[in-house]
């Protein structure tokens, strides 16, 4: 019996969520735009009607207000869109408990074992969209095929509210005809590079060698080759098995631009905090600090150096990332979106060779848990290095602006 | 339609089931409910809302009581 994969994707669902709790909007243009005065002020989600003024999500709001005058701006409220997005995965879990989300709306189901009691993909298919509707207002795109990627293009192939079954019968007639664009992993760049050399639909794509896209693309495009001929096996894998964590960082678009060493001082010092806390949380070393720098046109730098021993303190990721970002940034243009990250980690418990003041470091690591300590209890600004209250008009806590990002496809 | 928020009294069983015995109505009059027939998950398309949505007769009165998120409201036609 061959695979039986589902891909779940909820309908414009900020917007939908939105308007579920305000029926009086149902019948508006509506877009979920980030806090303009924040200067996160994209669209982030859009309802179908302000989709056909021509919006797209990424807009700028200025820009989208320009194509529809009368759209409904809505700031976005993610306690709320993460409870909805645990309530879809509450139903998906009543037909499998291989369940793998994409993002905060959008997940793979394997429903393979499934089918023997529950009926067909197809059938299941039918059951989990009735049911969102239902139960929790909302609509949702269900595509059902033999893999991963054939079930994702499915859920995009009809939209809202619909089932597309592609089976290995009629894959050459649905998928194939697709531009290429549509296949997961073919950016703009990587659509640019294959339409400059006639491979325009995904059918293209497949009816090509790999040994030819290789050359193209290097080894993505043997990659692409494999997902356009439908012989993708990427099994469903469920977050609890998910592979170690590879980073983790915090980066954040300011409210004004920062033009100075001090003002990038600061906000490193503020992203610092919150990377130390986190990798404390985790348990978890880093040996390699990255630097994610981007100016106000959207030019954007990444650079990383090693530690000499690993570390979870917020003084010593400072120091360093500090370092990186003066060594590579000159102020020719000032800086809209600062990142810092911690890389190559380790277990904060494991062995690694002593320096010589390391009963110092011992004793500013237990400070800094004590400060979690507190900081747990009384909230995080209950304790902040004293220069985080220098500048009032930039932000001095970074745990409000974490956002869910989709993660990767290739564990 | 209109979304009426009410003070609702109810049963929790050691199990954590909620069972809703009686709300205050806008009159300020606490109303008995005398059967819950279904109780099941459901959005309120009408009123605007999501939650465990309570069909309940009170006083020979149909009504969908919804608990959502703690908060409890009634669908009023």
């Amino acid at each position: 019996m061959g695979r039986v994969i589902l891909h779940c994707d909820l309908n414009n669902f900020y917007a939908s969520v939105e308007c579920l709790y305000r029926p009086e909007l149902r019948n508006k243009p509506v877009a979920v735009c980030g806090e303009s005065e924040l200067r996160h002020g994209i669209v982030l989600a859009k309802k179908q009607i302000a989709k056909s003024y021509g919006i797209q999500t990424g807009e700028v709001i200025w820009q989208a207000l320009k194509k529809c005058p009368n759209l409904v701006i809505l700031k976005p409220n993610f306690p709320l869109y993460i409870r909805f997005s645990k309530l879809a995965q509450r139903i998906y879990s009543e037909y499998t408990d291989l369940i793998e989300p994409f993002g905060i709306d959008e997940c793979w189901l394997d429903v393979t074992q499934s089918t023997g009691i529950l009926g067909s993909g197809r059938k299941i298919a039918y059951e989990i969209k009735e049911r969102i509707k239902s139960e929790l207002g909302l609509t949702v795109s269900v595509g059902v095929s033999f893999n991963k990627v054939f079930a994702k293009l499915g859920s995009d192939y009809k939209k809202p509210d619909a089932v597309t079954v592609i089976t290995k019968e009629n894959f050459k007639q649905i998928v194939w005809p697709l531009p290429a664009k549509d296949l997961l992993y073919v950016g703009s760049a990587t659509e640019k590079k294959l339409s400059s050399r006639a491979i325009y639909t995904i059918g293209d794509i497949a009816k090509s060698s790999p040994e030819y896209l290789k050359r193209i693309l290097g080894k993505w495009g043997e990659v692409l080759w494999i997902f356009a001929n439908g012989l993708d096996t990427t099994p469903v894998i469920p977050p609890l098995f998910e592979d170690n964590i590879k980073g983790i960082g915090n980066s954040i678009t300011l409210p004004r631009d920062l033009t100075s060493y001090e003002d990038a001082e600061y906000v490193i010092r503020m992203l610092s905090e919150s990377v130390a806390q986190r990798l404390r949380q985790q348990c978890l070393k880093c040996f390699t600090i990255q630097v994610w720098i981007r100016d106000n046109s959207l030019f954007a730098i990444t650079r990383q150096e090693k530690l000499q021993t690993p570390t979870f303190l917020a003084r010593e990721i400072a120091q360093k990332a500090f370092e990186i970002f003066k060594k590579n940034w000159s102020f020719k243009s000032n800086i809209r979106s600062l990142g810092v990250r911690g890389l190559d980690l380790v277990c904060a418990n494991s062995f690694y060779q002593l320096e010589f003041d390391s009963l110092k470091k011992f004793k500013l690591e237990q400070l800094e848990k004590t400060i979690d300590r507190i900081r747990k209890r009384f909230g995080h600004t209950s304790v902040l290095p004293a220069v985080l209250l220098t500048k009032p008009d930039l932000p001095c806590e970074i745990a409000l602006h974490n956002k869910i990002h989709p993660v990767a496809f290739f564990k | 339609m209109r979304k009426i928020f009410v003070e609702v009294y109810a049963h929790f069983s050691k199990e954590g089931e909620i069972t809703p015995i009686s709300f205050v109505w806008l009159d300020g009059k606490t109303y008995e409910i005398d059967k819950i027939i279904e109780k099941r998950p459901a959005a309120s398309l009408k009123v605007g809302g999501q939650g465990i949505r309570y069909k309940i007769l009170v006083r020979s009165k149909m009504l969908y009581l919804f608990c959502d998120e703690n908060r409890w409201f009634v669908e009023l036609g």
